[in-house]
């Protein structure tokens, strides 16, 4: 049990990583979306760490959430000196939950997305311009697909395990009840296995602050100016989900930006506006405002309890050979330990071989993505009692 | 994973682990580090799962390959459909049961059989303390003040046994223990046993209804 806590610290121990694509569903062969639509070709940008075994019995997926990206951990060669490692960095690499000496751990921008996957900032080839709104509504079970189309690539029939936070977690379960055959373990933290309405009521909350931006232009603004005033409010509402009461009073209190008294004016007073703001501004550097639109509706339709057959639930995947550890945090407010024990219910009714720790933290939904050795030493010792085929 | 053999394991823990059929699927109620489990799944291949609220304790579980769940049994035994364990087990924790009658119930719906072990009210000594000091007893075994003692109930072999035969709860196996210090050695009683035992173990099946 005892880990060399050193190898949990080191940043950037998975080493260079390098963006790859893969392009798949050429038309006239495209891949038909749940919602009945076609979509192609589709290309997936995706990131490797480790050795695929000769047996290829170690194959790891790492799910992203709602606004990750394939970089999970590691640099890039042609990074600047100040850049960050990857957004996972904590637990993937030698000696680490994932640890990278064990285990080939694959992580893929998700479709809809705007970090390498198609979405509906890439070239929709009919037209010869972004898909903008055309791009189809996709679903969390479309990204499993497309994701599959990617082991499938990689010559990858059976995963280890499964791995992911948030919208990451839902990956994680839809991957459980469609191809339960190719998943030994699956590991769904601070997710849910559907929205609660507090949780769409902050997404449409988001949604509508891009879409009510003059220059969301019914998501046709690639080639003019872009609503960057919609989506980085959409991100501080995003944000204030992601924290918690306990974590902010610690953060910010009610402090003041830069100064000693109130300005009695709608600048910066304090430091919370002043940190959503800059995050909000962050953001729109990265994130394409219409890949938040299609991302958060897939998020709201993830039903994983009630599910028109032929589509499986939870419940048809009674007595399945999947080792389950769910993981909740303390200070989740966006999908609080009540959720988690809702799957864990639905687990134990389905005969599933479920664990679950519920891990004490003040930081909120984000508190995933913070290092935190607990999780790390809890991933990997759960992982290593896996049977391997 | 670095589990002690049977001989390290509490005294009543060795006992219930040679209760158990090889093979079966037992539920290990406030299963502490696991060390039942573990031997239960390494010695008689069980296929097993504790419930544990303590996070740190059901993380280190966890870590170490066991099924657990974090949370409190009295609670997680009811999200479990009819006969889903050959076993279930309750060791030494039935005197801070806030309904014990009611989570009994649950447990023989659950589990073909159950298994509880709490310490005995009646010992000798609890009965001299009472008798001569005339202040609540102190034991070993049930060491709090009775301010502060989270042992809510007084339970002794004969208590159980009546309690047991009312409800229609029969008796498998019985076992009444001495252990030292340590409650690591032991060995059973045969004579006296309300008065000379400081555990009781119990296996109960549950009558089939009329």
């Amino acid at each position: 049990m005892e880990n060399n806590s050193a190898s949990y610290l080191e940043v950037g121990s998975a080493g260079v990583v390098e963006k790859q694509f893969f392009t798949y569903a050429q038309p006239p062969e495209k891949m038909t979306l749940e919602s009945g639509a076609n979509l192609g070709p589709v290309t997936i940008g995706y990131e490797t760490w480790g050795k695929l075994s000769p047996q290829r019995d170690n194959a790891v997926l790492v799910a992203h959430a709602f606004s990750g990206d394939s970089h999970a951990a590691g640099f890039y060669g042609d990074d600047p000196k100040e850049a960050k490692p990857g957004w996972w960095d904590s637990m993937i690499g030698p000696g680490k939950g994932l640890d990278t000496n064990k285990y080939f751990v694959i992580c893929a921008n998700i479709l809809g997305g705007c970090m390498g996957t198609t979405g509906p900032s890439s070239i929709n080839p009919e037209t010869g311009a972004p898909y903008g709104l055309d791009f189809p509504m996709m679903t969390i079970g479309d990204i499993i697909e497309s994701q599959k189309a990617l082991l499938e690539y990689l010559g990858i029939s059976s995963l280890h395990t499964v791995v992911g936070g948030s919208v990451g977690g839902m990956q994680v379960l839809e991957w459980c009840v469609r191809y339960p055959e190719m998943v030994r373990s699956a590991i769904p933290i601070a997710t849910t296995m559907r929205h609660s309405a507090l949780a769409i009521a902050f997404n449409e909350v988001a949604r509508q602050a891009i879409m009510v931006d003059p220059k969301w232009s019914k998501g046709n603004y690639y080639d003019s100016e872009k609503p960057d005033l919609g989506l980085s409010v959409a991100r501080m509402i995003g944000h204030v989900t992601y924290l918690s009461d306990e974590a902010m009073r610690r953060k910010f209190g009610r402090r003041l930006q830069n100064k000693e008294n109130f300005s009695y004016g709608f600048d910066v007073d304090f430091m919370v506006e002043s940190y959503l703001r800059y995050q909000g501004s962050k953001f729109v550097k990265r994130f394409d405002a219409n890949s938040v639109l299609y991302i958060t509706k897939a998020a709201d339709y993830f039903d994983l309890v009630n599910r028109e057959p032929p589509a499986r639930s939870i419940q048809d995947i009674r007595g399945v050979p999947i080792k389950f550890l769910v993981i909740s945090y303390t200070s989740d407010w966006l999908y609080p330990t009540y959720q988690a024990k809702e799957l864990i219910q639905a687990l134990k009714r389905a005969d599933l071989d479920a664990s679950f720790c519920e891990i004490e933290a003040d930081c909120g939904h984000d508190a995933f993505l913070i290092p935190d050795q607990r999780l790390g030493t809890l991933i990997g010792g759960f992982l290593d009692g896996v049977p391997r085929n | 994973m670095v589990f002690p053999g049977t001989e390290q394991m509490r005294f009543d823990l060795q006992v219930i682990a040679s209760w158990i059929e090889p093979g079966s699927k037992v539920l290990d109620l406030g299963c502490g580090h696991g060390e039942l489990l573990a031997w239960l799944t390494a010695n008689k291949q069980v296929s097993g799962v504790g419930i544990e609220q303590d996070q740190e304790k059901a993380a280190f579980c966890i870590a170490n390959g066991l099924s657990v769940l974090q949370g409190d049994f009295n609670d997680e035994v009811d999200d479990y459909p009819d006969k889903r364990f050959d076993y279930v087990i309750l060791s030494q924790t039935l005197q801070q049961v806030y309904e014990p009658a009611r989570l009994l119930y649950s447990l023989s719906r659950i589990g073909r059989r159950f298994i509880v072990s709490f310490p005995n009210f009646s010992h000798f000594s609890i009965r001299l303390q009472l008798l001569f000091k005339g202040m609540a007893p102190k034991s070993r075994e049930l060491p709090y003040n009775w301010y502060d003692s989270p042992n809510i109930r007084v339970i002794t072999l004969k208590d159980f046994r009546n309690f047991a035969r009312d409800v229609g709860y029969r008796i498998v196996e019985e076992t009444a223990i001495k252990t030292d210090h340590h409650a690591k050695h032991g060995r059973a009683v045969r004579s006296l046993i309300n008065i000379r035992a400081t555990y009781g173990i119990f296996m109960i099946e549950k009558e089939a209804g009329p």
